[in-house]
């Protein structure tokens, strides 16, 4: 672990984003706009089944009647719809002897984002769902998990081979009804991963997509599923990087979890989609939609967020606590600099008895960034014996950012307990010059000083990840001080 | 070792050092005594390389090269060792950690590698043991939750761990029960060798029963205005800073 902390030391020379690169190659896209016409070609595109085009048109005919939300901490620029392009694919060039085989330029991509899609290469113990733009590349050690009854897939192959499934859960927990970005992912999403895990199974390794944005002026909207049937369980973790532009590009995906009895999902994120320039130009409108629910009783699920990139971030990553005894819990880092925009938080609705959540929320300012958490924990009449935890934190890193906490507590249970607890606290120049004076530079100092703040959550991350999310905190702050 | 000459530093444009001259060879232990808001933290800050204070005029150098050009953390690379008075605490950072990235920067510093984790917590066991600080405060977040005497405890035990060429403890001694005290001393006289000096800064002759200086300076009002052996600490004491004012008047 100390060789670890010392890697990360060295390796954080510069501040810049490191995966602003852009891959040139062929892309099949469709023209700008939305309309019925676009969202029966993308259905086209993909030769889905009857059942998903008719989601598709009545998610986007509720979305016409919708209206952007204004209620976040945000300042969200006008968005011109018709200006973006709702599917594009890159062209695998190579004439590829089996369908598993990729582009070598597509792997050189992700090699370069440390994620090689050879199996034999990658990190063991870890099955990866690669993304690019509108469509999965490539799922490594699909074959491996079958054996044991589970399906990890792109949505896309998901709604070909096993259309019952989709069906079911698709739109369970997050209807397209839901909110205006839900509705206009419903109608337009053009891939995302797909994950099942059957009844009594515990998932050997842990299941991860990467979505990469690629092509300009697309929009990417992706859709998760995942289903983990009577005692399974799974660890599932997503990041996300994109090119370097001037332009903002829309990222709006959901991402749905079913838990069922006595079932665990664990459900990681490492965010850092390009969150633009110094100046505040650039970077990625960040619109998602992700919640679980418990469904069975003492089933449980859990949301770990490392929030560092895009523009604007809004997120609420929720659990319905519906079975009996169960947990649902989250955990969160928010990091915003410069001019980044984040209002993220939580939602946990208790319904069954005895069930309970925790929510630790740490938030990290600098520059003259904005950091809002807003989090409800809502306690319907008949959840006896509910409990909460909350903790909210902010740190701040100079005096130009803001820290906002919006707390919402709806009770109709008696018995319920619920504790909140919250702090603001400044990295202080005495404490830099500490450190200093131990030999340690400010911006080491810096980064012993967040990971340190953000201990609590980072540990609730699959060692392979922790360390790189350690990297991303540092890096993500560099410049904020002296 | 340490070279200061006519060095004069304000803050927020009021002058508080008003032409400091001291010289530290190695293997020499000095002792700087002066009352209250005289300047003695001012002076340790300022060799530190504290920015919040402004060098006016003067030169110090530190093993042949110009001190006052170099960050604070080149200073603390380059073997210099400041025992904060107010130490400062940082909640989620553990004392493990602190230490481990302090000294493996200092020994980047010189060109070694950096310690194993089996060779690091042996150092920590060592020093520990030196200081008699109890595990149950190097386990947590570095100074968080600390009583005044256990801050000043640490700082010996960091200064243990580090091995400074020059260390300069500002009031280390204040606040230490009498046991606290004799530890701390011990911390400071195993330390020393003919290869690295010491300043201390005390208010108090009792620490210089245990840490026997080479020499006592007075800093008042700003100026060093009086240096002796030890007997001028018993002198102070037995007189008071009444003494010198008189003295000074007279000159
Ligand atoms: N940050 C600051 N802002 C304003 N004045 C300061 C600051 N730091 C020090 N001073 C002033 O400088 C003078 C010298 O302070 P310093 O802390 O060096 O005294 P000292 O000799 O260490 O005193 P003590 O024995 O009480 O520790 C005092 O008058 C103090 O008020
Ligand atoms: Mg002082």
């Amino acid at each position: 672990m100390q060789k670890d902390q010392d890697q990360i030391l060295n390796e954080v020379t510069s501040g810049e984003y490191k995966f602003g690169f852009y891959t040139d190659i062929e892309h099949d896209s469709i023209a700008k706009g939305l309309n019925e016409e676009v969202i029966r070609l993308i259905s086209g595109k993909k030769d889905e089944p009857d059942f998903m085009l008719e989601f598709r048109l009545k998610a986007y005919r509720h979305w016409l009647t919708m209206k952007m939300p204004e209620w976040a901490h945000l300042k969200i620029p006008e968005i011109n719809y018709q200006d973006q392009i709702y599917y594009s694919a890159p062209v695998q060039k190579a004439k590829l002897e089996s369908l598993d085989e990729v582009d070598p330029q597509l792997l050189e991509t992700f090699n370069k984002l440390g994620i090689p899609l050879e199996e034999q290469k990658h990190l063991a113990g870890v099955a990866v769902d690669a993304v690019m733009d509108s469509v999965s590349v490539k799922t490594t050690f699909k074959e491996t998990l079958a054996e044991l009854g589970i399906i990890f897939c792109s949505f896309s192959e998901a709604v070909r081979e096993y259309p019952d499934l989709v069906r079911k859960y698709m739109g369970s927990v997050v209807p397209y009804t839901d909110n205006y970005f839900a509705a206009l992912n419903s109608a337009v999403f053009s891939d995302g991963s797909f994950c099942y895990i059957p009844k009594g199974v515990r998932c050997p390794m842990e299941l991860s997509t990467y979505f990469r944005i690629n092509a300009a002026n697309t929009g990417q909207f992706e859709r998760t599923l995942i289903v983990a049937e009577d005692k399974s369980y799974v660890s599932y973790l997503e990041g996300c990087t994109a090119p370097m532009r001037d332009e903002n590009q829309l990222h709006a995906a959901i991402v749905e979890i079913v838990a069922m009895e006595n079932a665990e999902v664990k459900y990681a994120t490492v965010q850092n989609w390009y969150p633009g320039n110094k100046e505040g130009k650039g970077g990625i409108y960040n619109f998602v939609t992700k919640r679980g629910i418990c469904k069975g009783d003492n089933s449980r699920i859990s949301w770990t967020q490392i929030e560092t990139g895009s523009a604007i971030t809004w997120k609420y990553p929720s659990v319905i606590l519906r079975g009996h005894n169960s947990t649902g819990e989250f955990y969160s880092v928010a990091v915003t600099n410069n001019h980044q925009q984040a209002d993220t938080g939580t939602k946990m609705i208790h319904i069954g008895k005895n069930t309970k959540s925790i929510i630790v929320s740490k938030g990290i300012s600098a520059g003259v960034s904005n950091n809002s958490y807003r989090g409800l924990v809502k306690v319907l009449r008949g959840a006896g014996n509910a409990r909460n935890f909350s903790q909210c934190d902010s740190l701040l890193l100079g005096d130009k950012c803001g820290a906002h906490t919006f707390p919402y507590i709806e009770s109709a249970n008696h018995s319920a307990i619920i504790e909140h607890e919250a702090t603001t606290s400044k990295i202080g120049e005495d404490q830099i010059f500490y450190c200093n004076q131990r030999g340690i530079s400010t911006e080491d100092a810096i980064g012993l000083i967040i990971n340190g703040y953000a201990k609590e959550v980072l540990n609730k991350l699959p060692m392979e990840f922790a360390v790189e999310a350690q990297k991303l905190l540092q890096i993500s702050l560099e410049g904020s001080v002296g | 070792m340490l070279v200061i000459k006519d060095l004069k530093v304000s803050i927020d444009g009021e002058e508080i050092l008003k032409g400091i001259n001291l010289e530290v060879r190695a293997g020499e232990l000095h002792a700087i005594m002066g009352p209250n808001g005289s300047g003695k933290s001012t002076l340790a800050s300022v060799l530190a390389g504290r920015e919040l204070y402004e060098v006016t005029s003067g030169k110090v150098t530190y093993k042949d090269q110009d001190l006052l050009e170099k960050s604070p953390e080149e200073r603390a690379k380059e073997g210099l060792f400041l025992g904060f008075q107010y130490p400062i605490e940082i909640p989620g950072v553990s004392m493990v950690n602190f230490m481990k990235t302090a000294i493996n920067e200092m020994r980047k510093h010189r060109g070694e590698e950096p310690l194993s984790a089996s060779e690091f917590l042996k150092k920590m066991r060592e020093k520990k043991d030196l200081v008699e600080i109890s595990s149950s405060l190097t386990n947590r977040s570095v100074n968080e939750g600390f009583s005044g005497g256990e801050k000043k405890k640490n700082e010996i035990f960091q200064m243990a761990m580090l091995e400074p060429d020059l260390a300069i403890l500002d009031e280390t001694d204040s606040g230490l029960d009498i046991d606290a005290l004799r530890i701390v001393a011990r911390g400071v006289n195993n330390l020393k060798s003919p290869h690295n000096a010491t300043i201390v800064i005390t208010h108090y002759q009792r620490l210089l029963d245990y840490i026997v200086p080479d020499f006592v300076h007075v800093l008042y009002n700003g100026r060093i205005v009086k240096s002796g052996g030890k007997e001028l600490a018993l002198l102070l004491e037995e007189k008071g800073y009444e003494w010198i004012n008189a003295e000074e008047v007279n000159q």
